[in-house]
């Protein structure tokens, strides 16, 4: 196995760097929608790297963060009752709830498992026929093929005790609120690569015509995002307002169709609350009436909860990209990885998690026009 | 979660409900995947995988670009979650990621072009 050159790599970054620079003119701000974007972006300081006219801000891109408080104590009641094996990804076992979270009820005794894939659940529901087996279903566009194919599987095959807590948000949506809120900041997209291998890019071409602001669909990788920078900010100084792919070797305008289809035909749109952001309609999916009997939220009748977020957090300014993490009081003193007041803090894909994780609480808010260099991988 | 993380696939079958599944080696760890949305891969394909779910196809220098990009971001903790066997119960927890497995792509060509724009 020869591993990358970081060098070569280095190289590369310094010459789009070097074009950013000769092409911007002007302020731009630019929002990467992509929790992995952002993790690079801080773990390579490629923001860093830019001229000072050109400011990253990051957006609503980690779908645990972003994930309601209503929802996450609701995923805590279910979880608490004697009968339910509770499953999820392992990133949520931290996120706080009102009060507590999955691993501290994991250590009281409920049956809190961390699975890798939803389809994993259905085995787990075959073999346990006296318990109701659920489980959390969150995320973006990139996981609801896997939770439609668990919720599909379980209704073909007769498994009454499977059902899903559904709380999956939608990228475009959640972009289209950023664009039209009084604060917003944002000139331009760099487009979630790998939600676009599943959906494609199509339904971006609507945001960018009627918003009149470039979407670069961009990979993850630091030369990813930087040459997708430099695509966005072409398209600025050129007054375009187009969708632009920077990763075809991965992504194209029509995504997976077998996937799309089964997610349409277990899933509908609807309204969605984000964390931190509120209630964006047609922003998230929600089970089709025909799989109601896979549906937690119908089959445990959970009340509304009355929820207690943290006065200090402000990570749903930090979602929408209106504050940067450092700008937050408790950031790196009161909140930090160990005891997150906010989602925001907790998944590494979460921009204070990734603040933190790279040494930003230690700094002051450094300006951009920094030293042209890629940070080195640890 | 969120980035797909590209496995070789190693097996292709049918399970006893006739899902198309498969097994697919990431860098040394071989994992269960599902291949309804894949019907077009192979056996020795390298694919894309969503939370278990293979959603793309990839040729061999993207996925080891990909692969070696993640690790370097410590984004491949996932894969230390074991798969759950037949009988609901866990599988034997696969190797540590963060030990010393290479993927399981044999060679990464050294002038594969990192950038169409510099």
């Amino acid at each position: 196995m020869k591993y990358l050159d970081e060098y070569r790599d280095e190289k590369v970054a310094q010459k789009i760097v070097e074009e950013i620079k000769r092409t911007v003119s002007k302020p731009w701000v630019l929002m990467e929608v992509c929790g992995g974007q952002t993790h690079s972006i801080v773990k390579y300081g490629l923001d860093r790297m830019l001229p000072s006219e050109v400011e990253l801000v990051h957006g609503p891109g980690c779908p645990v963060c972003v994930t309601s408080l209503e929802m996450i104590d609701k995923a805590l009641e279910i979880a608490r009752q004697p009968d339910v094996i509770f499953c999820s990804f392992g990133d949520m076992l931290r996120v706080p709830g009102s009060k507590d979270d999955l691993l501290i009820l994991k250590s009281r005794g409920s049956d809190v498992r961390v699975v890798y894939s939803p389809i994993d659940c259905l085995k787990i529901a075959r073999a346990n026929p006296d318990k109701k087996v659920v489980f959390f279903a969150i995320g973006f566009e990139t996981t609801a093929p896997g939770n439609a194919m668990a919720v599909w599987q379980a209704h073909q095959q007769g498994i009454k005790n499977f059902s899903v807590l559904v709380s999956h948000v939608l990228v475009p949506p959640a972009m289209a609120s950023i664009l039209q809120s009084p604060l917003n900041r944002v000139q331009g997209f760099l487009g979630p690569g790998h939600v676009c291998t599943v959906m494609g890019y199509r339904e971006y071409e609507p945001i960018a015509a009627r918003f009149q602001v470039p979407i670069v669909i961009t990979g993850f990788e630091p030369i990813d995002i930087l040459e997708g920078t430099l695509m966005t900010i072409r398209q600025l100084e050129a007054g375009k307002a187009e969708v632009e792919n920077q990763y075809p070797r991965v992504v194209n305008r029509d995504g997976n169709r077998v996937a799309q289809d089964l997610v349409e035909k277990v899933f509908e749109v609807g309204d969605r609350k984000w964390r931190g952001v509120g209630s964006i309609p047609k922003s998230g999916y929600k089970l089709r009436y025909e799989f109601h009997q896979h549906d937690a939220e119908r089959l445990f009748d959970v009340q509304e909860i009355d929820t207690q977020e943290p006065e200090i957090c402000i990570s749903g300014l930090v979602l929408r990209g209106v504050k940067k993490p450092h700008d937050c009081p408790a950031f790196g003193t009161l909140c930090n990885p160990e005891h997150p007041l906010g989602a925001t803090m907790v998944s590494a894909e979460g921009a204070c998690a990734a603040y933190y994780a790279y040494g930003r609480h230690l700094q002051q808010p450094a300006q951009p026009n920094g030293q042209p260099a890629l940070a080195k991988a640890t | 979660m969120c980035l797909a993380i590209p496995g070789k696939l190693t097996e292709i079958s049918t399970d006893a409900n006739g899902v198309r599944m498969g097994k697919a080696n990431f860098g040394g760890i071989v994992k269960q995947v599902c291949l309804e949305y894949t019907p077009e891969v192979e056996m020795g394909d390298y694919v894309l995988v969503h939370v278990g779910f293979a959603l793309s196809k990839v040729d061999e220098a993207e996925a080891a670009r990909t692969y070696q990009a993640l690790e370097r971001m410590q984004q491949l903790t996932e894969l230390d979650i074991p798969d759950v066997a037949e009988d609901g119960t866990e599988m034997l927890a696969p190797p540590s990621v963060n030990g010393k497995h290479p993927p399981d792509v044999s060679d990464l060509s050294d002038d594969q072009p990192a950038s169409r724009v510099a």
